[in-house]
């Protein structure tokens, strides 16, 4: 019995990093920035414009009033002694 | 020299046991797991050391036949001189078990147990809880959160009607 055609073909020695990188790198970059992205836009953005949104028409001596009123201070009593 | 006078004197075991004899007066006793051993790993495709070490007279003889041309050997030959040099083929060697239930199971249930530990100790170990996990306590802790205005932006203050005395729709 003769088994000079039996062998199997020679597996691929070289490049095999190269080749991973050249998949993966791309894809890897891509997930990242649609993560960026997505945070940017769906969680600073909101926030920085909920922040805007409250201190645009935001008047301290009326909440220093109702939360003396509230007497939470030490420093100062309610108005009404 | 002294040393091994010493050690004598302690137990005549000791000399022979110990593994190092000054000044070549003795070769050290090596033990078997300091040999090259035989192990089936993907990463170590060809062993130190042959599977099988004492040879039958078959096995022997199929040796003395391996030097000569391998054209002579049958299928069956070759496959023996596979087995004397290798325990386990690499299908043999990569194949999947199911020992990956068992090891869940094992995690499972060591959980359970130690919830059970948990629950005991609840009951029988700690002691009873600070006033201020009172119910009425705690109201009084969030109604001077919301007076004092905490996280207006969007935390607990934002989802407080301030005018109608009550938690925003």
């Amino acid at each position: 019995m003769s088994y000079s055609k039996m062998s199997l073909a020679k597996p691929v020695m070289r490049g095999l990093l190269g080749k991973r990188l050249r998949f993966h790198l791309p894809i890897a970059f891509a997930l990242s920035l649609m993560a960026a992205a997505a945070f940017k836009f769906g969680v600073t953005e909101p926030r920085k414009r909920a922040y805007a949104d409250f201190y645009k028409n935001y008047d301290a001596t009326k909440e220093f009033n109702n939360m003396r009123e509230a007497g939470i201070f030490e420093s100062v009593r309610p108005t009404g002694k | 020299m002294l040393a091994t006078r010493a050690l004598s004197l302690v137990s005549k075991r000791v000399i022979s046991t110990s593994i190092c004899v000054r000044g070549g007066h003795g070769v050290a006793k090596v033990d078997d797991y300091a040999l090259p051993s035989y192990f089936d790993r993907r990463e170590n495709p060809l062993p130190d050391v042959r599977f099988v070490t004492d040879l039958s007279p078959v096995q022997k003889s199929l040796k003395e036949k391996e030097k000569g041309s391998w054209a002579t050997l049958s299928n069956d030959e070759k496959i023996a001189l596979y087995r004397i040099s290798f325990k386990k083929s690499f299908a043999e060697m990569n194949k999947g078990s199911n020992e990956w239930k068992s090891v869940v199971a094992g995690m499972l249930f060591f959980i359970g147990v130690t919830g059970l530990v948990v629950l005991w100790q609840r009951k029988f170990v700690y002691g009873p809880v600070p006033p201020t996990f009172e119910t009425e306590w705690k109201e009084k802790e969030l109604q001077r959160m919301l007076d004092m205005g905490i996280n207006p932006v969007g935390g607990i203050s934002a989802k407080w009607d301030y005018e109608n005395k009550e938690w925003k729709k």
